[in-house]
């Protein structure tokens, strides 16, 4: 018997003043007085929830003041607590206490909106650096977006340890391969590392607030390029979003086609991935062999929609490209050769000492941290965390079909691995039953404008796991507030945990196998 | 290890002739090195890498030029982590304020004559992202830059075209 999750949360919440926020979409919501924003976080946590992400809002051109909200989820089960706040007032309670993930959530909301969080024990700025003016608050209504900001000096506080034959690595924001800048600080002793403080930001574009600048319909191609390679799946959660907010109905058959793209960016993610991870053990075979299954998957893209990685081909209201008969059979035949090749491939990965050397038990995630962390996603699955928006909140088309999702325990190198090797043969076999029942007709229907002051929230199942948007219109068709949650702003944290204990020089490989975002986490 | 040189036989040489390269897909800048520079980097050219505020894809595509089917390293091309061994730097991404001293700095440490060149519609203009408080846009704008290799992303072909034709072989 399933039992009625958020009702559970409730019964510890009797008496509060809690009322339900009637102009959410999509999601439940429930208006709570900041005193209490803290204590539903505990009513939720108690009843097994996670904290899925925490953000604020200045309702000023809605006639109201800023805002804070928190999301929980519990497998299909998600809810939103919204607490407004007085503009000359701008305090609530901290969630750290209750949620881990809450320590950056509430750093950024610190410093992009100037909203404390009391009782935080870390304020130092996050995705601000220490040369921005302290009293630069993007987020607001009243920051003008468009000035050029000014450098002033500061220094920002790492975490140090000290001690005898303690030193530091401090590496990045440029790396030395052909990826994101992010800034990474080793403490250690030896080749064992004792702490590892990351520091990002330095791909903030001002996404979010880029959003409000833009209509609805011009956001799709900004959602489209928050994290690159997720475009499909950042694209799909914006528009679903709009959709939700607006009621608008997306055709059937457009609904597939967004699954076919999800599925097939999910494959060539995994697979140019799984070459990568192989290829920082210097087993450089299996980089090429994959990269060359993933090009004819990025061949195929372009032949059939136009793009070699689908930018933009989700829209409003459904795609903007349709499939031919050909175009189906090319698929198939696609999809049949490649996974010929891939287990060829994954013979090879299973029978390969040394390979087996370093992936085994190298940068473990427990089960339990990574519960607490509340990691989504592979790195989730392969440490004991079963979740995947496919299957706990399905949306058309997955809400027809059964997913099946791989679970391991280990969170090791090796397990986050196997997941997304499991992942690739459980797309294809998608991708063939899609094809199998595409609907006809229509591939676009009209979108919809949002009332003001709705919000739209959606949950879409990228490959690096669970995508959130919130997306809440504001007067005359524009968006008020655009709140984007990547699967990495939480699963960063993880890559702290899982490299305690391991050697400094087995962090590129840890770090290639959590594969997190970086424009997708500094927006 | 039987079935890794099997499969390498199988696989055989996959790597793929580039196409023409198409006059659109490049902008050159006035800004020129010598004719005698030019020949020197025109068969191995050394190329620092860095990524000034993209959103990743123009990553993907940048990484696709070293796999078997473009493979860079035919045409001497290939990728240092050094600045002081390039002879090249190669940006995505419009330029955030984040990136901005990081950039200049990696500018700075590679050895003169030197060239860049900026990949990507937000090289060029800042894309999507614009300019604005957290992005200057344009790479121009920090740094003086050669050439523009324009796509979102340009595709790995479009990309090696375009250093070819920044280095005058083609
Ligand atoms: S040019 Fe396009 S692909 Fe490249 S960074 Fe900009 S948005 Fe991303």
């Amino acid at each position: 018997m399933k039992k009625d999750k958020i009702k559970e949360a409730f019964a510890g919440l009797v008496g509060a003043d809690i009322t339900p926020d009637n102009a959410h979409r999509g999601v439940s919501a429930i208006n709570a007085p900041r005193e209490l924003f803290s204590q539903c976080a505990g009513a939720f946590k108690d009843a097994g929830f996670r904290l899925v992400a925490e953000w604020a809002l200045d309702e000023t051109p809605l006639g109201r003041g800023f805002a804070v909200c928190a999301a929980y989820a519990h497998k299909k089960e998600y809810i939103v607590v919204k607490s407004s706040l007085p503009i000359d007032d701008a305090v609530f309670p901290t969630l750290t206490g209750k949620y881990v993930a809450a320590f950056r959530f509430e750093r950024q909301i610190h410093s992009l909106f100037g909203i404390t969080a009391f009782g935080h024990p870390d304020l130092r700025p996050w995705i601000k650096h220490e040369d921005w003016p302290a009293g630069a608050f993007p987020l607001r209504k009243n920051f003008n977006a468009s000035a050029k900001m000014e450098r002033v000096k500061g220094e920002y506080r790492w975490i140090r340890a000290e001690g005898e034959g303690v030193f530091e690595i401090a590496v990045g924001p440029v790396h030395a391969g052909i990826i994101e800048p992010g800034h990474f600080r080793f403490q250690s002793v030896g080749e064992d590392i004792i702490n590892l403080e990351t520091r990002f930001g330095y791909v903030h574009k001002g996404i979010e607030k880029r959003f409000e600048e833009l209509s609805f319909e011009g956001g799709v191609k900004l959602a489209g390029r928050v994290s690159g390679d997720t475009t499909v799946a950042h694209s799909l959660a914006y528009c679903r979003a709009i959709e939700t907010a607006s009621g608008s109905v997306v055709p059937r058959r457009a609904h597939w086609l967004r699954a076919v793209f999800l599925e097939l960016e999910r494959i060539a993610n995994h697979l140019g991935d799984i070459g990568a991870i192989c290829n920082d053990t210097a087993f450089t075979f299996m980089h090429y062999q994959m990269a060359i299954l993933r090009e004819k998957i990025l061949k195929t893209n372009y032949k059939l929609f136009g793009h070699r990685l689908t930018m933009d081909v989700v829209t409003l209201g459904g795609v903007r490209v349709d499939i031919t008969d050909g175009g189906v059979n090319a698929l198939l035949v696609l999809l049949d050769e490649m996974l010929k090749e891939f287990e060829r491939l994954v013979k090879i990965y299973e029978d390969n000492p040394s390979l087996e050397d370093r992936v085994y038990s190298t940068g473990i995630l427990a089960p339990d941290i990574a519960a607490e962390l509340g990691v989504v996603g592979f790195v989730g699955r392969a440490s004991g965390q079963a979740g995947d928006a496919r299957i706990d909140c399905p949306f058309t088309p997955y809400d027809e079909f059964i997913v099946k999702a791989p679970l391991l325990r280990s969170g090791d190198v090796h397990a986050r691995a196997w997941v997304r090797i499991e992942e690739v043969r459980e797309s294809v076999r998608l991708i063939r039953e899609l094809i199998g029942t595409l609907p006809s007709g229509l591939f676009q229907a009209k979108c919809l404008t949002p009332l003001e002051g709705v919000a739209g929230f959606s949950v879409v199942e990228g490959w690096r796991g669970e995508i959130i948007y919130w997306v809440q219109a504001g007067r005359d068709g524009v968006i008020n507030r655009c709140m984007v949650r990547d699967p990495s702003s939480v699963n960063w944290l993880s890559i702290e945990q899982a490299i305690k204990g391991n050697i400094v020089p087995d962090f590129p490989l840890c770090n290639k196998s959590f594969n997190q975002s970086y424009s997708g986490h500094d927006l | 290890m039987l079935k890794i040189f099997r499969q390498i036989l199988r696989t055989g040489v996959v790597t793929e002739e580039l196409p023409l390269v198409d006059e659109s897909k490049v902008t050159l800048t006035g800004a020129r090195l010598n004719e005698e520079v030019m020949k020197r980097f025109a068969n191995s050219l050394t190329i620092r890498f860095v990524d000034a505020g993209s959103c990743n894809a123009c990553e993907l595509e940048l990484n696709a030029v070293n796999n078997p089917i473009y493979d860079a390293e035919r045409f001497g091309i290939h990728f240092t982590a050094s600045p002081r061994f390039a002879d090249m730097l190669l940006v995505t991404g419009p330029v955030s304020r984040n990136m901005e001293v990081a950039l200049k700095r990696t500018y700075d440490a590679i050895p003169h004559p030197k060239l860049v060149v900026a990949m990507g519609v937000c090289g060029f203009n800042g894309g999507v992202f614009g300019e604005s408080y957290a992005s200057l846009g344009s790479v121009g704008n920090v740094i003086p830059v050669n050439a523009y290799i324009h796509g979102c992303p340009p595709s790995p072909a479009d990309i090696l075209n375009g250093i070819l034709r920044v280095i005058g072989r083609k």
